[in-house]
């Protein structure tokens, strides 16, 4: 007799968790050498110094500022000191407004492309030199034309999350079955009832793949681009966090950082099985 | 016989080959005519553009040369009149058996309430026996049933003609068998004008009420219409025992096994006019026609001229 496959499954994972959770609390616990000193400069020193202390935070201490995080995630002190719940909707409103306007960007060319084989190849070279940039390499040049950080950072979400939908929405839309198209057409539907009944859900799965993909990297690129631009934002509490030498929160910022593209990630798939059908 | 319902002319299709190539004539200089209400059937062997015809009888692609005019009209792209029920039922996979057959009917008549196209829609699943299944999506339906689905929705947009290309070619005989008697019953209630194309026989002897045959491709024609001179009430079982049956049979498998090909190696034999004989197998005794096993005339409205040649043994 064997336990369901998720119940196995759960377990081994559990296992993994505690498993990993030891090796990292026995890894900060180990004591390296300690030096005598005044005791007026070892205050000024830290524990790592006068007991040997290791610098990397230990579980316990993670887990204890996780809850003080999680506790009150949405105060908010000034300019420094706000709750990582604020810096983390910060960042997700961010993501959000450029991946809408990639959206808005992205389905109506993808299907321009998807549809006219000549827009396809006109079109191509462009897509085929912009895609490969990083979006961070637009960064100085956003923040000297557009003159807000802020906007910058959504104008370069916008920009790397519109390659894999563009590209997905045409491939989608260039591959729809022929014979669903005839039947359309023996129809007589229009080419917006076509595109809208016919192509659209025929497209759809292939196109919220892209989507999918295109959220994870928003979610990859905004913390990298909320360093640069400074202010708010799940990056910006990382990078201030290291500037206050506090390591704990950088774990802390992290993980929050993984659950919130996990969750992300989850959204979109639950999207795709809504319009995923069998064939 | 009654005024032609739908009529082409010499039509002729060429694709382009790899550069440099000719272009290949898949036919070349086809006519026939088909008589309101009246069930064509076109048979011949693969390559010989049999679906290339239907297409742009259906107005999804274009001649070379020539015309179509169904129903008065030239055919000049797809028209709601003229409903197709495709080899590979062409469903669309994300809608239920209902909502396929409602995205025609609402095609069909936009004016109409969400209701009334369902009710609509309900309707003509019933007619093919598919109203316990109408939620299903058509990877839950069999081959049978989702080409049952198909039919349902050609038949809701009330359509003036009805083309079929070897609709039932990817089911096995039973579910064939049953399709067919499905077809011979709607037929009986609504008297379309049907066009169809398949390669069995038996299929044909049944359904149609005269068989164009076609010659082997490239620069196929027809060559032959066959008037089916089985009763008009004729049933798949009892198809075989009509002493017609096996002149009609032995007629069309002569053509498809050896005739077929040596017309295309022959195309002198070709009448002038280009339109095909008509031939009307039958065992003599049970035939009014004189002179021998089989009659024959020149068929359609403008045809003259010409008697084929009596090349048919009966039994």
């Amino acid at each position: 007799m064997h336990a369901p496959l998720a119940l196995r499954a759960a377990i081994i994972s559990l296992l993994l968790f505690v498993g990993l959770i030891g090796v990292w609390h026995l890894a900060t616990l180990q004591t390296g050498p300690t030096i005598k000193m005044d005791p007026e400069y070892a205050k000024l020193m830290g524990s790592m110094a006068t007991q040997g202390k290791s610098a990397m935070p230990g579980p316990g201490e993670v887990g204890a500022k996780l809850w003080q995080h999680l506790k009150d995630p949405f105060y908010d002190r000034g300019t420094n000191d706000k709750g990582i719940g604020v810096q983390l909707v910060y960042s997700i409103a961010r993501v959000l407004t450029g991946y809408l306007l990639a959206i808005a960007v992205a389905l109506p060319l993808g299907f321009l492309i998807g549809m006219s084989p000549l827009m396809a190849r006109a079109l191509d070279p462009f897509i085929q030199v912009l895609k490969p940039i990083s979006p961070l390499a637009w960064m100085p040049l956003a923040l000297y034309s557009i003159k807000d950080s802020s906007i910058s950072a959504i104008f370069v979400i916008c920009i790397c999350s519109v390659w894999p939908m563009l590209l997905n929405t045409a491939f989608g839309v260039a591959t729809v079955r022929r014979e669903w198209l005839n039947v359309a057409k023996t129809l007589e539907m229009s080419p917006v009832r076509t595109g809208l009944r016919v192509i659209l859900p025929a497209a759809a799965p292939t196109i919220l793949t892209g989507m999918r993909i295109s959220i994870g990297i928003a979610w990859l690129v905004i913390v990298a681009a909320e360093m640069l631009v400074g202010g708010t934002g799940i990056g910006y509490f990382v990078w201030n966090e290291w500037n206050n030498l506090s390591i704990t929160n950088v774990i802390v910022a992290i993980l929050c950082i993984g659950l919130v593209g996990m969750l992300l990630d989850q959204l979109m798939a639950r999207l795709q099985r809504v319009v995923a059908y069998a064939d | 016989m009654s005024r032609a319902f739908i009529s082409a002319q010499r039509l002729t299709r060429r694709f382009p080959q790899a550069p440099g190539a000719s272009e290949l004539t898949v036919f070349e200089d086809v006519c026939f005519s088909v008589a309101e209400g009246e069930f064509a059937c076109l048979v011949g062997h693969s390559g010989c553009g049999k679906s290339t015809i239907l297409n742009i009888l259906a107005g999804l692609d274009q001649p070379t040369a020539g015309h179509i005019i169904a129903g008065g009209k030239h055919v000049e792209g797809p028209s709601l009149e003229r409903a197709v029920i495709f080899q590979g039922h062409a469903l669309m996979p994300w809608l239920s058996a209902l909502g396929n057959v409602e995205l025609a009917v609402s095609s069909r008549y936009p004016g109409w309430t969400r209701r009334h196209v369902r009710e609509h829609a309900m309707k003509f699943l019933a007619l093919v026996h598919l109203d316990d299944a109408a939620m299903k999506k058509p990877a839950q339906l069999s081959g049978g049933m989702k080409q049952r689905v198909g039919i349902a929705r050609a038949l809701a947009i009330r359509p003036r003609m009805l083309l079929m290309d070897e609709p039932f070619s990817a089911l096995d005989a039973l579910t064939r068998g049953a399709l067919q008697d499905e077809i011979v019953a709607i037929r009986q209630a609504t008297k379309p004008t049907v066009f169809m194309i398949t390669h069995d026989i038996d299929e044909a002897l049944l359904l149609a009420d005269k068989i164009l045959l076609m010659t082997n491709g490239p620069k196929a024609w027809i060559a032959e219409v066959i008037e089916n001179t089985l009763p008009a009430d004729r049933t798949r079982i009892e198809l075989h025992k009509h002493p017609n049956y096996y002149p009609l049979r032995n007629h069309l498998l002569d053509f498809l096994v050896t005739r077929s090909r040596e017309l295309a190696a022959h195309p002198e034999l070709r009448s002038k006019d280009l339109h095909p004989a008509v031939v009307r197998p039958a065992v003599a005794s049970t035939t009014d026609h004189t002179a021998g096993a089989l009659a024959s005339e020149r068929s359609g409205h403008a045809c003259n001229g010409q008697i084929a040649s009596g090349h048919i043994c009966a039994v």
